[in-house]
């Protein structure tokens, strides 16, 4: 089941056009990265869902239902443009925007506990936020998005600004969010960034989406069957069923990327090569997103 | 509504539990009592008694200069002056007067010797008598009777009278023109100050980029209203905190003191003009026409309409700031900074200001005329120049047409702030001009 679906979304500036006839679903439970290069439109999607601007055409549904103002409540949202009101208390701040997401003062607190604990911040509650460093912001800022448990998480370019440990901390939560049932929309445009975390992906290019789906189906469509080799020996193919397309050889230590052509399977490849060299790692060369994504935008180019 | 709610008591509590807030607070009326004390303190230095040892050559003034309650006069017979001054210089007294032999058409030669710089004050009261005295003398030598003299002066000081249906009501033209200009005064700054704050608010939530944050929970309606609300409850719980302290601290310091309150401006200029007409009047009836004013004064306060007043006041304070303040709001949010708000500030304090300057000089002149008419009936004017009009009175009708129109003046501003103000606040490093700002009037968002 999808938890939301767009449906054939256009939105026109004035002079440009920043989401044109977009479609897809996100299903429930996943982790889904929006992925694109800056001013792919990826904003203005967000935007449109989160309902800050309205689409100019086309529909988007959430849990099956047509959106409306009290899906707010359901939904929270990380800006790329992080940012909080500097002269307020965390603790304060926290309760604010939280309520503001329709909690309760009291369910506000409780919540407000929990976090505070599992992130270690009880110190900080009444400091005020131009006090505290710029990554202890941002973990405030993802508290306050998540606090009121959404079924939809929206986080624009999540990981700008954190530390790895940090990074970390928020991969893991992300995670432990999803597997409590809420779905997590990436947007970002370091592909590479979000690739091992995401299990569906919708890549925006130009205003127009290029591609969609599972990672895994996706990878599985674009790879090349090529092979990295590196082992010991004089590696010399000459069977046709394999091409060699890059080869390194340094005192008798070689490194060699090879395609299967059609029917050859990797065991084939791995036999002929045992024959002959010493092989020391043998892993397929499975195309990063970035790959893809560079191959589909030229592939719409030339087409 | 419960969301605006949160935001307005967010703006509020922020802004009440900043230092800067409570200083001013209480610091105003602090202000205000020392205007009160070092005037009545000044006055209690200067009441120390002066004693002025006078040497009377002449002769002529002999018995007749006669000490007062504070400036104790002491003749002395002394042979010659310097003898006199070696006199003076064992005492501490604060002055020798030196009157040599004069004639009377041209007294000349008269001097004041003292240790100290004598006050300006002991100077003119010292010449104020000399004079007097040589007048009277000049008189006799003419055959006028000074008595006689006195009962011919006249002094007249009218009552205004407002003749109305309901009756005729003593009205003193200072007091009411003082009631509506404190009105206005109270009001042009109000919404000056805090209209900017509001501006600052959403300057500082567009720089923090809190923003995107605050309209992903609440329409960029309601954190406009919630913002100009919160505000207006700042504003107006300093000016309560400064009525009531205020009291309390004048109050405090009379009864301290045991002062009488420094004359308001209105006394002040009906004493000056009383000084002006009256050359030297005899102190009582100077006491007695000062009792006149006063209480000529305070029957005209009382006989102003007071829940009229106070109920305008209050109408025009929030309509003018509401009306102003979704204005100043839209700046802030097409702007990225506070020095990008010049261009579009200026159209907005024009009719301010005009409005300001007019009411204490066309309209306090003619409040019935027809620049006070359109001003007060037009919202971008009417609440600073309605307010100086109203203690006149104002007929009913016009009042209403008046409150209308703010009315929908506010509803009007508010229109046409949202909609630069949402497409404004996600909006970032663009210069924005007017062409610009009108088409965000049209825009789909």
């Amino acid at each position: 089941m999808s938890i939301l679906k767009i449906d054939g979304v256009t939105k026109r500036y004035a002079n440009h056009t920043a989401l044109d006839n977009v479609s897809f679903d996100i299903p429930q439970g996943c982790i889904f990265g929006l992925l694109g290069p800056n001013g792919a439109g990826k904003t203005s999607l967000i935007r449109i869902i989160t309902q800050i601007t309205g689409a100019d055409s086309g529909e988007i549904y959430f849990k099956g239902e047509k959106l409306r103002p009290s899906h707010i409540k359901d939904m929270g949202y990380l800006p790329e443009e992080r940012g909080l009101y500097k002269k307020m208390k965390v603790g304060e701040q926290l309760l604010y925007l939280a309520q503001l997401k329709g909690l309760t003062k009291d369910e506000a607190i409780a919540r407000i506990k929990e976090w505070v604990a599992r992130f270690e911040i009880k110190e900080w509650m009444n400091k005020n936020i131009e006090d505290l460093s710029k990554g202890m912001q941002q973990k405030v800022q993802f508290m306050a998005t998540v606090m009121h448990q959404p079924s939809l998480i929206i986080l624009d370019e999540p990981f700008s600004g954190f530390d790895p440990i940090n990074a970390n901390l928020i991969k893991d939560e992300i995670l432990r969010l999803r597997d409590n049932g809420a779905t997590i929309i990436f947007s970002t445009h370091r592909m590479e960034s979000v690739e091992e975390l995401c299990d569906n992906i919708a890549l925006i290019n130009r205003s127009r989406k290029v591609l969609d789906g599972p990672v895994r189906e996706i990878k599985d469509t674009y790879k090349t069957d090529t092979y990295q080799v590196i082992g010991n020996g004089q590696l010399l193919i000459t069977s046709p069923d394999f091409e060699v397309l890059e080869q390194h050889d340094n005192h008798g230590v070689f490194r060699a990327s090879i395609r299967l052509l059609d029917g050859a399977s990797p065991n084939d490849l791995l036999r002929y090569l045992i024959q002959r060299v010493e092989v020391h790692s043998f892993v397929e060369l499975v195309p990063s997103i970035n790959d893809i994504f560079i191959r589909k935008v030229k592939e719409t180019y030339h087409a | 509504m419960h969301k605006i709610w949160l935001i307005i008591q967010r703006e509020y509590l922020t802004r009440v539990r900043k230092k800067s807030f409570i200083i001013m607070t209480f610091l105003t009326p602090l202000l205000l009592a020392a205007f009160m004390i070092i005037p009545a303190w000044l006055a209690t230095i200067s009441d120390s008694e002066d004693v002025v040892m006078v040497l009377d050559e002449s002769g002529l003034f002999a018995d007749k200069l006669e000490s007062r309650e504070d400036l104790k006069i002491i003749p002395i017979a002394a042979s010659s002056l310097e003898q006199a001054k070696v006199a003076y210089q064992e005492t501490d007294y604060t002055a020798l007067l030196h009157i040599p032999k004069l004639d009377l058409d041209k007294p000349e030669g008269i001097r004041l010797y003292s240790k100290k710089n004598t006050s300006l004050q002991v100077k003119f009261r010292l010449e104020n008598m000399l004079e007097k005295e040589i007048e009277s003398q000049r008189f006799m030598a003419s055959g006028i009777d000074r008595d006689m003299l006195n009962k011919m002066k006249a002094n007249v000081t009218m009552t205004t009278v407002n003749l109305s249906e309901s009756g005729e009501r003593d009205s003193n033209v200072w007091v009411t023109s003082g009631a509506g200009i404190i009105g206005a005064v109270i009001i042009y700054f109000f919404i000056f100050l805090y209209g900017v704050q509001i501006m600052r608010g959403v300057i500082e939530e567009k720089t923090n980029r809190i923003v995107e944050v605050m309209i992903s929970s609440v329409k960029p309606f309601q954190l406009m209203m919630g913002k100009i609300v919160g505000i207006a409850g700042v504003g107006l719980t300093q000016f309560l905190l400064w009525v009531v302290l205020s009291a309390i601290v004048v109050s405090g310091v009379q009864a301290a003191f045991d002062i009488k309150p420094a004359p308001t401006p209105i006394e002040q200029m009906q004493s000056g003009r009383a000084m002006a007409t009256g050359e030297e009047e005899s102190a009582e009836t100077e006491e007695s026409s000062q009792q006149n004013t006063l209480s000529e004064v305070s029957s005209a306060i009382s006989n102003l309409n007071f829940p009229l007043l106070l109920g305008s006041f209050l109408f025009y304070f929030l309509g003018g700031y509401l009306l102003y303040g979704s204005l100043f709001g839209a700046i802030g949010a097409a702007v990225d900074n506070e020095t990008d708000t010049q261009q579009f500030m200026f159209p907005i304090t024009i009719p301010l200001i005009i409005s300001f300057i007019m009411s204490y000089t066309v309209v306090i002149q003619n409040p019935d005329g027809p620049v006070a008419f359109w001003m007060s009936i037009i919202p971008f004017t009417s609440p600073i120049v309605m307010m100086v009009r109203i203690p006149f009175g104002v007929p009913a009708s016009e009042l209403l047409l008046s409150m209308g129109l703010l009315i929908l003046g506010f509803i009007f501003t508010t229109w046409i702030a949202s909609r630069i103000y949402r497409v404004g606040i996600l909006m970032y490093g663009k210069k924005i001009n007017y062409k610009e700002l009108s088409k965000w009037l049209f825009y789909r968002v």
